[in-house]
């Protein structure tokens, strides 16, 4: 810290003066302080209780759901496909060679043990967001609409701008007809 | 004050800012080198308070916008899930309303200062002015601010203001219907409320801004009420008058957060916490603490029109106290008439702040009465008599002599040494 011209003072000394302390001491406390301050304003932008509670998981019932059809419900505001898949559509899933495919996964890595017929995806496309179509596209699975990108029965990236899988959600069966997402 | 800058630029990057846009200059000549009285007191920290407390208030408010609902089904709620449900939004919304009285004082006690000490004196008459198009600017801000919750208060409080509007003759319903924009305070007032409200804040502080430069071309009035001379009267801002307004505002910020942490919901009123109801109008109807006097004024006059202007009128007067004060004498350290006749007016003011609190009824009502005319013979009768028929006391020949007197504390009202007195 520089000092001022008054006439009092002989002019800046070369050992730390009582002044340059008291400067210094003030000067990081008020960084403490802004610091302190900032920390409110910006956590508020966080999601807050409501936010976090209205994003609690969700039980879905299996039952109703017919096989070879895909339903939709909202977890978190996202779009999550449920499809009870037929036999043939869960055979064309695993005839494939999965090492080939743009993003490798094999379909067992994509089900839960024991309930292959049930495949609960993410449905946002993993190349800019949009919702994909079921049961269109040359793969028999989902078709994007927005830029192309085609899906198989597993949900796996066939053809198109998206590079990856449709994700999965974090998801457990609590019993053989009802799962809870998230 | 307002000559060329005396910033040397050491850096190469400052040295290439500099010539290109001189806001390094501005800082340096219009808060580190400025030439500050060297007699200034406390009460000059407030200026500083206040550009503080704007930034505050924009600052919570901003954030407190981002979970806020302006429409009339939703308002209420959304500010109850700020209180419990966004991160720290119980410390926002307590600071933003807690900063909004805290704001007042600051403002009140700035303008006592101004009173007191002469400062809306030539050569210092537009900065007045300028403060108090601030105020009154403040004064709608937290108008509109305080409807936003929607609460009872909030609802009567913007149906009781808005109406006050009809007092104007031939144009005055029209003008109320404009302002509700419906035939009753609803949505599309609090709507625009909102806007207004969140708009305001920057138009303060555009306001501010001329008004610190306003002061720089006049430099600081000081507590002795006399121009600084030479360099011998004055001291660079840093650090001294920084480091004294940092000080002051510290200790400022001790009140606000004793009423932030502790005390929050005692300066506001218990009824805004019921959602607003049209059909039912609480029994006592007050503003915040801060608009009681003028409530009061307001409330005094039993005409509606007559009220409504002697309520402008109040603050607008405010504004010719350059030419209502006739004394050329600033300080009122050197006036002992007028100086009592301050210290009734202050007790006045706080007075009618205690009777705008109060339903309006008997003995109450011919308290106001009475001083709502001293507010006005203060400010249009004893400011101009006085000028004329008080002897002040004399002037010292310089700040730097009045500061380092020896043994007379600065800007003292203490008997004058031998070698003064006539």
């Amino acid at each position: 810290m520089t000092t001022t011209s008054s006439a009092e003072h002989p002019g800046p000394s070369a050992e730390h003066t009582r002044r340059d302390f008291l400067f210094i001491m003030t000067g990081a406390v008020a960084a403490a302080g802004v610091v302190a301050a900032l920390v409110p304003e910006i956590a508020q932008m966080n999601p807050d209780a409501s936010t976090i509670a209205a994003g609690a998981p969700i039980e879905v019932d299996l039952a109703p759901i017919a096989e070879g059809q895909v339903i939709k419900v909202f977890w978190r505001g996202k779009p999550i496909f449920i499809d009870h898949r037929s036999k043939k559509e869960i055979e064309e899933a695993r005839k494939v060679d999965w090492h080939t495919l743009p993003d490798p996964q094999s379909d067992e890595a994509r089900v839960k043990q024991g309930k292959d017929q049930w495949l609960v995806l993410i449905g946002i496309c993993t190349h800019l967001g949009c919702i994909p179509l079921a049961h269109q596209g040359d793969y028999d699975g989902w078709f994007c609409p927005c830029h192309g990108s085609q899906y198989d029965t597993s949900g796996r990236i066939r053809r198109g701008p998206a590079p990856a899988n449709l994700a999965l959600p974090p998801y457990e069966f609590v019993s053989d007809t009802k799962i809870r997402i998230g | 004050m307002s000559g060329h800058s005396t910033y040397q630029p050491q850096s190469p990057f400052m040295k290439w800012l500099e010539a290109r846009l001189p806001i390094g200059g501005l800082i340096h000549s219009s808060f580190i080198a400025y030439p500050t009285p060297r007699n200034l007191n406390y009460w000059w920290t407030f200026g500083g308070i206040l550009s503080f407390m704007l930034g505050i208030q924009i600052l919570t408010g901003v954030v407190l916008a981002m979970h806020y609902t302006p429409h009339v089904n939703f308002a209420f709620d959304s500010v109850e899930r700020i209180m419990r449900d966004v991160n720290y939004g119980w410390l926002l919304r307590y600071l933003h309303s807690n900063g909004a009285s805290m704001f007042f004082l600051a403002v009140y006690i700035h303008i006592a200062r101004g009173m007191y000490y002469g400062s809306y004196k030539d050569p210092r008459e537009v900065l007045w002015i300028l403060g108090v198009i601030i105020f009154l600017l403040m004064i709608a801000t937290g108008f509109m601010g305080y409807v936003l919750p929607w609460g009872q208060m909030s609802f009567w409080a913007a149906t009781v203001i808005t109406n006050l509007f009809s007092a104007i003759p031939l144009v005055g319903e029209s003008v109320v219907t404009w302002l509700w924009g419906g035939y009753s305070v609803g949505n599309p007032t609090l709507n625009r409320f909102y806007s207004l409200h969140y708009l305001l804040p920057f138009v303060i502080a555009g306001v501010v801004v001329l008004h610190i430069w306003a002061l720089h071309v006049a430099g600081q009035n000081n507590p002795a009420g006399i121009d600084a001379k030479s360099s011998k009267d004055t001291v660079a801002f840093t650090p001294y008058a920084t480091i004294k307004d940092a000080f002051f505002l510290a200790c400022f910020l001790v009140v606000f957060g004793w009423f932030v942490f502790y005390i929050p919901n005692y300066l506001g009123h218990p009824d805004n916490y019921i959602p607003a109801n049209p059909s039912v109008t609480p029994t006592h109807i007050v503003p915040e603490w801060y608009y009681l006097p003028f409530y009061a004024i307001l409330r005094a006059i039993p005409s509606k029109l007559g009220g409504v202007t002697m309520l402008l009128l109040s603050i607008v007067l405010l504004a010719f106290l350059p030419w209502l004060d006739t004394s050329k004498v600033r300080s009122a350290t050197y006036r002992p008439l007028y100086r009592q006749f301050f210290w009734i007016f202050v007790a006045v003011v706080i007075g009618l702040g205690y009777l705008g609190s109060q339903p309006p009824e008997g003995g109450f009502v011919y308290a106001a009465r009475i001083l709502t005319a001293w507010y006005f013979i203060h400010l249009l009768i004893i400011l101009p008599l006085s000028g004329f028929i008080e002897t002040p006391k004399p002037l010292p020949a310089s700040i730097s002599e009045a500061v380092l007197r020896e043994g007379l504390p600065i800007g003292a009202s203490g008997p004058v040494p031998a070698q003064d007195r006539r």
